[in-house]
C-alpha cells in the first residue's frame, strides 16, 4: 500500500463509522429524488395538456423539461452539503492532535492532502453514482437525448470535485469544523456570485472576467451537452490552485 | 544520537527558547524537567522535525532535521502530550494505519504489531474502538504507536499524566525497560518522576536549559539546605532574634503569617529538638513544626543560585553542560 492510499483507507473508514455521512446521503438523495419525481410529474402533466388541446401526441424534449433544472438543483444542494462532507478532514486532525502524528512520520504533505482529497472524492462518486438512477428508471418510460445526461455526469463531478477542493481548503485553516463548512460555504458562495455579478456588467472585460472565473458558465454549458475544453480547463486549474492552496495551509500550520 | 546546538524558537516576539544546546548518547534515558510553559513541548516537536527551529542545528542520529527531515522522521517514535488517536478507529487498525504511514512493510507490521501489543499491555483491547478506552489504555495505545517501527529514538512529551498511580507506575516501568536499546527523552514537570526512570535531567526553565546533571547529583544539590516552618501561637519580638542563634540556621525569614518562621538549616544538622526547647522557654505556645517540601519551583531557585564548590554542570546560559 501506499501512503496515499494508506490515507484514503483510513479516510473512507473514518467517514462510514460516522453517522455524518449517512445523514448527508439520505438527504442528498430524498431531495434529488423528489425533485426528479414533481419534474417528471410535471412534463407528463404539460404532455396531457398539450395532448388535450393539439389533439396531437406531443413528444416533450425532456432534456429541456427534467434533466437540466434537475443538474441546476443539484449544483445548488451539493453546494450545501460538500462542505459538511469536507469540513473535518484537516479541522478534526488539528482538533485530535493526530495532525502532529502525520506530520512527523515519513510522509509528504502532498501525500497526505492528496488522500483526503481522493477519500472525499470517492464518497461524493458514490453518491452520485446513486442518482444515475434517475435516467435509468425513466429511460424505461421515455426517450431522451443520452449525450446531454453523460455530460451532465461529468460536469457534476467536475463541479464537486472543485467544491470539495474549496472545502479541503478551508478545512486546512482551522481546527473547528462548523468554521471550516462556513469558510468553504462562503468561498463556493461568493464565487457564484462572481457569476452573477459577471452577468450584470456584461459584455465588458471585467463582466467576462469575472464569469469565466465562476463556474457557473462552465456548469451550464456543460449541462447543456456542450463539451468545451476551456471549461474542462477552468474545473482542473481551479481544483490544482485549491490543492495546492490546501498543501500550503498545512505545511504552514507546522510554522506556527 | 541526539545533538541540539544553539537552538532558538520565537513565536513572534515571544522568545521560547533561548540558545538551547545539549547531546544525549545512544540509550541513554534523559528527562526534560520544567514547569509547564518553559519550552519541554517546543524542545520536543522541535526534534521531531514537527516544527521547524528559528535558530540552530538539530541532528538526530547524524541525521539534520531540516536537510533530511524524512530520515530524522524514520529514526524517531513520537508520544505527543496528547496522544494522537483516532477515536473511531479498535486499536488493531489505529497500530495498522501507523505503521503503514511508517512506511513498515506488511510483514514487519505484522511482526511488529504482536510485539508491541503484548509489550504495551493492550491484548485484551486490541479489538475495541480507541474512543471507548480509559485514559490509561490510550496512554499506552499513544506508547505503541510510538515504538511501533522501532525507532532507535523516542520523544516522549509528559507520559504519565493524567494516569493513576498504578498507571503510572506501569509505564515508568515499561519506559525503563526500552533503555538500553532506545534512545529515550521524556519531559515531565514532576521532579521525583525525572529522579524514579532517567539517568540524566535536563531542567529547563523560561526556555534556558537550567541545569544538566545525574538525578543523584542533582538530589544532593537540593538537599544542601532544608527549610522548616514552624508556627507559634502569641508573638514575640525576640523570637526572630533567638532563632538565628541556633546553631545550623543559614536564614530566618518571616513566613506567610506573623506567627509563621521560615528556617533554612544546613544540611546534616536537625535542629528540631533546640529549636523545640527555645520555643517551650520561651513560652510563645507551639502550634507546628514541619519540614517544607521541596517543590520545582524551590529547586530552580536552589539551582540558579548556589555554585557548588565542584561547580559541575550548572550554568545560565545553557552552554555545553
Amino acid at each position: 500500500m501506499t501512503p496515499v492510499h494508506t490515507i484514503v483507507a483510513k479516510e473512507l473508514r473514518s467517514v462510514f463509522v460516522s453517522p455524518v455521512v449517512y445523514v448527508i446521503a439520505a438527504i442528498f438523495l430524498a431531495i434529488v429524488g423528489l425533485l426528479a419525481y414533481s419534474a417528471a410529474a410535471n412534463a407528463s402533466n404539460q404532455a396531457i395538456r398539450l395532448m388535450q388541446i393539439q389533439n396531437t401526441y406531443a413528444q416533450l424534449n425532456l432534456n429541456d423539461m427534467l434533466f437540466r433544472p434537475l443538474f441546476r438543483s443539484m449544483n445548488l444542494i451539493l453546494m450545501i452539503i460538500l462542505p459538511l462532507l469536507t469540513m473535518r478532514l484537516f479541522a478534526e486532525e488539528r482538533k485530535l492532535r493526530t495532525f502532529e502524528l502525520l506530520l512527523t512520520s515519513p510522509i509528504g504533505v502532498n501525500e497526505i492532502v492528496s488522500g483526503k482529497f481522493m477519500s472525499v472524492i470517492i464518497v461524493y462518486s458514490g453518491l452520485l453514482s446513486l442518482t444515475g438512477l434517475i435516467p435509468v428508471t425513466l429511460s424505461a418510460y421515455a426517450t431522451f437525448d443520452w449525450r446531454p445526461i453523460y455530460l451532465g455526469y461529468v460536469a457534476l463531478f467536475l463541479q464537486g470535485a472543485l467544491l470539495i477542493s474549496i472545502g479541503l481548503f478551508a478545512s486546512a485553516l482551522t481546527e473547528n469544523q462548523i468554521i471550516a463548512a462556513f469558510l468553504s460555504f462562503g468561498c463556493i458562495l461568493g464565487l457564484w456570485m462572481l457569476g452573477a455579478v459577471g452577468g450584470i456588467i456584461g459584455d465588458t472585460t471585467v463582466g467576462y472576467i469575472l464569469s469565466y472565473l465562476s463556474f457557473s458558465e462552465h456548469y451550464e454549458r456543460l449541462i447543456r451537452g456542450l463539451l468545451n475544453l476551456k471549461d474542462i480547463l477552468y474545473y482542473a486549474s481551479g481544483i490544482a490552485f485549491m490543492w495546492f492552496a490546501a498543501h500550503q495551509a498545512v505545511d504552514a500550520y507546522r510554522w506556527k | 544520537m541526539i545533538d541540539v546546538q544553539h537552538v532558538t524558537k520565537r513565536y513572534g516576539n515571544a522568545m521560547a527558547l533561548n540558545d538551547i544546546s545539549f547531546s544525549i548518547n545512544k540509550g541513554e534515558i534523559v528527562a526534560f524537567l520544567g514547569p509547564n510553559g518553559a519550552g519541554k513541548t517546543t524542545t520536543m516537536r522541535i526534534l521531531t522535525g514537527f516544527m521547524p527551529p528559528t535558530l540552530g542545528t538539530v541532528r538526530i542520529a547524524g541525521f539534520d532535521c531540516l536537510e533530511t527531515p524524512w530520515e530524522v522522521k524514520k529514526h524517531i517514535g513520537y508520544l505527543p502530550e496528547t496522544p494522537p488517536l483516532y477515536l473511531e478507529l479498535t486499536v488493531t487498525e489505529y497500530l495498522t494505519f501507523v505503521g503503514r504511514i511508517k512506511r513498515l512493510s506488511e510483514d514487519q507490521l505484522t511482526e511488529r504489531m504482536d510485539t508491541i501489543i503484548t509489550q504495551t499491555g493492550l491484548t485484551d483491547v486490541r479489538g475495541r474502538v480507541i474512543g471507548h478506552l480509559s485514559r490509561g489504555y490510550r496512554q499506552r495505545v499513544g506508547l505503541a504507536q510510538a515504538l511501533l517501527h522501532n525507532p532507535p529514538v523516542l520523544i516522549l512529551d509528559e507520559p504519565t499524566t493524567g494516569l493513576d498511580p498504578n498507571q503510572i507506575i506501569e509505564i515508568r516501568e515499561l519506559i525503563k525497560s526500552l533503555s538500553g536499546s532506545h534512545t529515550i527523552i521524556l519531559s515531565t514537570h514532576l521532579l521525583a518522576e525525572a529522579t524514579a526512570i532517567c539517568q540524566r535531567v535536563i531542567i529547563i526553565h523560561r526556555g534556558q536549559i537550567v541545569a544538566v546533571d545525574t538525578p543523584e547529583q542533582l538530589g544532593a544539590k537540593l538537599r544542601e539546605s532544608e527549610t522548616l516552618s514552624l508556627t507559634v501561637k502569641q508573638s514575640d519580638p525576640d523570637l526572630l532574634e533567638a532563632l538565628h542563634h541556633i546553631p545550623g540556621v543559614i536564614r530566618v525569614s518571616q513566613g506567610a503569617t506573623p506567627h509563621t518562621y521560615l528556617l533554612d538549616t544546613q544540611m546534616g544538622h536537625d535542629i528540631r529538638e533546640e529549636l523545640t526547647q527555645l520555643v517551650v522557654s520561651r513560652n510563645v505556645g507551639l502550634l507546628e513544626l514541619k519540614t517544607q517540601p521541596l517543590t520545582l519551583e524551590d529547586a530552580f531557585k536552589v539551582l540558579t543560585q548556589t555554585k557548588t564548590p565542584s561547580g559541575s554542570s550548572i550554568s545560565m546560559s545553557g552552554g555545553p553542560y
